[in-house]
């Protein structure tokens, strides 16, 4: 019975597991692998995927998806580098833009996102659209959006103070760093928690995940609430957009490409159930951390970027394999 | 050699909780057509389905043509010669006639060296079959251009083609129009005269009464006898389909119906083939029972007064007010509950805690600040409906689904009853429950109606119907048959009802 245990514990948290063993072994036979800096690299690296996991999280636990995730970090990120460029940037994208305030470039890149969030969420709600059609309908059309919008150049020349939210940090002790992107993430985290344990929003969520007929039979407005998710769901890209330029000095199309990939990835390594009703915003982190500490770790033993492609995707697959394999057994 | 070409003999069946089938026997005889009859739950189906290989028997022997077989799967009934054309069929619709008679078995040819299927081959005896069952259609035409009835028909070629000796029909003309049924019949007719046996499942009297040469009478999954169609009546079917005695299963009732709350008026389906022009009264205080055969549409009915589904026609006065209900949510915003049939598919949240499976439709009760869930407020509800209604459960955090039905049932229950309803509609509430789960559900039903709180109660349980209710509205295709009060109210008088347009 307790071997029994023991094994099931094993195979549930396999991937975990391995990963662990991974940096273990990683860090007592690399130099610099258990170091500050490489902390705070990590940290970084995870941030804003983290925020645009939990984004994607609430439309996989109702059963759904969004592929738009990756172009709209794009289209956030690509807007945001427009408004906040140097004055004396010599190839600026709106020539005679006054300095903006950063906080009302912000609103604007989310409301932007969140806004196509919101059309996700109408075509997926009324229009019943499944929504891994949907999103990929609007994927395309934010990459065109964003084409149009760019003129498909890059977009550079960022104002100190915009790229300091992703260099900068609150203080540094020594060589660790608290970053205020490591903040930034953390609070994110926080708020999608108490989202999703302390109020209606989250419940129905739950609800609509778990039995979506039962929910609506209960009185749950499974329309609006999934309007909701998809809505949040695109600020979180934006946002993420957002913090991604800043952290690597500009924005092309191509930022965030496949992003939402990674994110679903993450979501249901960190126990997403693909069945839908179940996820917890520390299982989403753990996700999330999987990735990007087994992408650390590869660099750090020296493998080629390419064959680390070929291990996430083997990653994702047994990592799904093992959460179907959960509930098929017990049927 | 024995008269029969199929004998099933003391044939038992268990599901968790419910003995379904004891010592059930069934003798049919070469080329006729034999009727099995019974009330819902009577265990007809069950019985079916353990001679085509879909549930497996737990006692019992089964001769086949005077030799004794044991059907594992229905690959193996139809192999043997037993097909079943099922009450729910599962054509595939988008694929051709032919395609759906030889699906699993297409006839082939060689092609070089790999076999491919022989189309030619394929059409020509589905041509022939189809005209064993009068229908004059291309065999490339696509199920989905078929009527209900030509559909039938194709399950009906389908068995034949397998050169089946035993046909095994489960309520063949629930879906048929009149003029349909007759084409039925002469397929029937048909097939008998070819040596064919027909088991043939139906509630309906009159067609028994002409389409059979014998019946075999089920009640509470136990035989009660064969008799030849040619020495029963109308009357003698229904009596022995409910002969047995009310035992004293039910609390007993203290509720006193008051004034009338809820008028439903004139109330018609969307779908034409559902409910029309229904109109009954509700009383505070009171439990109406709903009485019908399968298919009376009583659960769409309750439905679209709930907002599940939509109607064309008709309102609903609540307290003198015309209900506008579009959705669920409206009607539990008007004080309405509804505890719905299918437990899995509309009623629980199987991978969510108990908790979240009470506190669901009630979540704006415990907030603070307007927004932030005190999950104290509702673990102190959840505690306390599992005291209240016994529920047996190692904690609120435990997940719904690996609890028993009966309990289940009863955290759904508590859900409704968090919301303090004024109406509560039940669907089926025992359904699937083990006795001792019953009689506790009934208690917590009486003790609502005593508080005051109306109750529709829709039930295909007889004794149950009869034993809970003030009055009982009996449904049959979708009309409103007649209303009983409870002094009134019989087994044969419901059953009469449930079978007026039949």
């Amino acid at each position: 019975m307790d071997a029994k245990k023991i094994k099931n514990y094993l195979s549930n948290n396999a991937i975990v597991i391995l990963l662990f063993l991974l940096v273990l072994f990683v860090g007592f036979t690399q130099k610099g692998f258990f170091s500050w800096n490489n902390f705070n690299n990590i940290a970084s690296n995870t941030a804003p995927r983290f925020i645009i996991a939990l984004g994607v999280s609430g439309c996989l636990i109702t059963k759904g998806t969004d592929l738009s995730a990756g172009r709209l970090v794009g289209l956030g990120g690509v807007l945001a580098c427009t408004l906040l460029q140097r004055a004396d940037y010599t190839d600026k994208f709106f020539e005679n833009l006054p300095q903006l305030n950063i906080l009302l470039v912000f609103v604007i890149v989310i409301l932007v996102t969140g806004l196509f969030g919101l059309v996700n969420g109408l075509v997926v709600s009324y229009l019943k659209v499944p929504p891994f059609l949907a999103t990929l309908g609007l994927q395309t059309i934010v990459y065109g959006i964003n084409l149009v919008y760019s003129g498909a150049d890059p977009v550079g020349g960022l104002r100190k103070d915009y790229t300091a939210i992703a260099s900068g940090s609150w203080f540094d002790i020594g060589d660790f760093k608290l970053k205020w992107l490591l903040i930034i993430a953390i609070v994110m985290g926080l708020v999608f928690w108490f989202l999703y344990n302390k109020t209606r929003h989250g419940k129905y969520m739950y609800a609509i995940g778990g039995n979506e007929n039962a929910a609506e039979v209960s009185g749950v407005n499974t329309t609006a609430t999934k309007v909701r998710i998809y809505t949040l769901a695109g600020v979180m890209y934006g946002f993420a957009g957002f913090l991604l330029a800043a952290k690597s000095g500009g924005a092309s199309v191509n930022l965030g490409l496949g992003y939402e990939l990674e994110a679903i990835a993450a979501c249901t390594i960190g126990g997403v159930s693909t069945t839908g009703g179940i996820g917890k915003v520390q299982g989403i982190l753990l996700g999330v951390l999987v990735f990007e500490l087994m992408k650390t770790s590869l660099q750090y033993l020296g493998v080629d970027t390419s064959y680390q492609f070929i291990a996430q995707g083997l990653v994702i697959i047994v990592a799904v394999a093992l959460d179907i394999r959960k509930y098929t057994a017990k049927k | 050699m024995s008269d029969y070409i199929l004998e099933m003999k003391n044939i038992s069946k268990s599901f968790p909780g419910v003995k379904a089938l004891d010592n059930v026997s069934l003798n049919i005889r070469p080329g006729t057509v034999h009727a099995l009859m019974g009330e819902n739950g009577a265990g007809k189906s069950t019985l079916m389905k353990c001679l085509f290989g879909i549930y497996n028997k737990d006692g019992g022997e089964v001769y086949f043509n005077g030799e004794k077989v044991d059907i594992k799967n229905t690959h193996d009934a139809l192999g043997r010669g037993i097909a079943m054309v099922q009450q729910e069929q599962q054509p595939i619709l988008d694929r051709s006639i032919a395609e759906n008679i030889f699906c699993g078995r297409f006839p082939t040819k060689n092609f070089g060296p790999i076999k491919i299927i022989d189309h030619t081959r394929m059409y020509a005896e589905t041509e022939a079959l189809l005209k064993e069952v009068n229908m004059n259609f291309n065999p490339k035409m696509k199920l989905s251009e078929l009527s209900v009835s030509n559909m039938q028909s194709v399950e009906i070629a389908k068995a034949v083609s397998v050169n089946a000796k035993v046909v095994i029909m489960d309520e063949p003309t629930s879906s048929l129009t009149e003029n349909e049924v007759e084409g039925l019949f002469d397929i029937i007719n048909r097939l008998r005269s070819n040596g064919v046996s027909i088991i043939y499942i139906s509630h309906k009297m009159e067609e028994i009464l002409k389409i059979s040469d014998e019946v075999t009478i089920m009640r509470d999954g136990t035989y009660v006898g064969t008799w030849p169609s040619s020495e029963l009546t109308t009357d003698l079917i229904i009596k022995r389909m409910v002969g047995r005695e009310l035992t004293n299963r039910f609390p007993p009732r203290e509720n006193i119906p008051g004034e009338v709350v809820l008028k439903v008026e004139n109330f018609t389906s969307i779908s034409p083939k559902s409910f029309k022009d229904v109109s009954f009264e509700l009383k505070k205080g009171e439990i109406l029972g709903i009485g019908g055969l399968v298919g009376a549409q009583r659960t769409e009915l309750m439905e679209a007064i709930f907002g599940v589904r939509h109607t064309i026609s008709g309102t609903v006065t609540y307290k003198n007010e015309i209900l506008k209900i579009k959705r669920p949510r409206d009607a539990i915003k008007r004080g309405i509950a509804l505890l719905t049939e299918d437990r899995r598919a509309t009623g629980i949240f199987g991978v969510l805690s108990i908790s979240d499976n009470v506190g669901v439709a009630s979540l704006s009760k415990y907030l603070d600040f307007g927004f932030v869930l005190n999950n104290r407020k509702l673990d102190a509800l959840v505690n306390e409906n599992i005291r209240k209604m016994s529920i047996k459960t190692p904690s609120t955090k435990t997940q719904i689904q690996s609890l028993s039905g009966g309990n289940q049932q009863k955290v759904i229950i508590g859900r409704w009853l968090a919301n303090d309803p004024d109406i509560l509609i039940l669907d089926e509430p025992t359904r699937g429950i083990d006795v001792g789960a019953k009689y506790e559900i009934y208690t917590i039903i009486t003790d609502l109606a005593k508080q005051g709180k109306s109750i529709i109660m829709i039930s295909s349980e007889m004794p149950e119907l009869l034993g809970m209710s003030d009055r009982v509205m009996v449904m049959c295709e979708g009309k409103v048959t007649g209303i009983l009060d409870s002094t009134e109210a019989t087994q044969e008088k419901v059953m009469a009802l449930a079978t007026k347009y039949m």
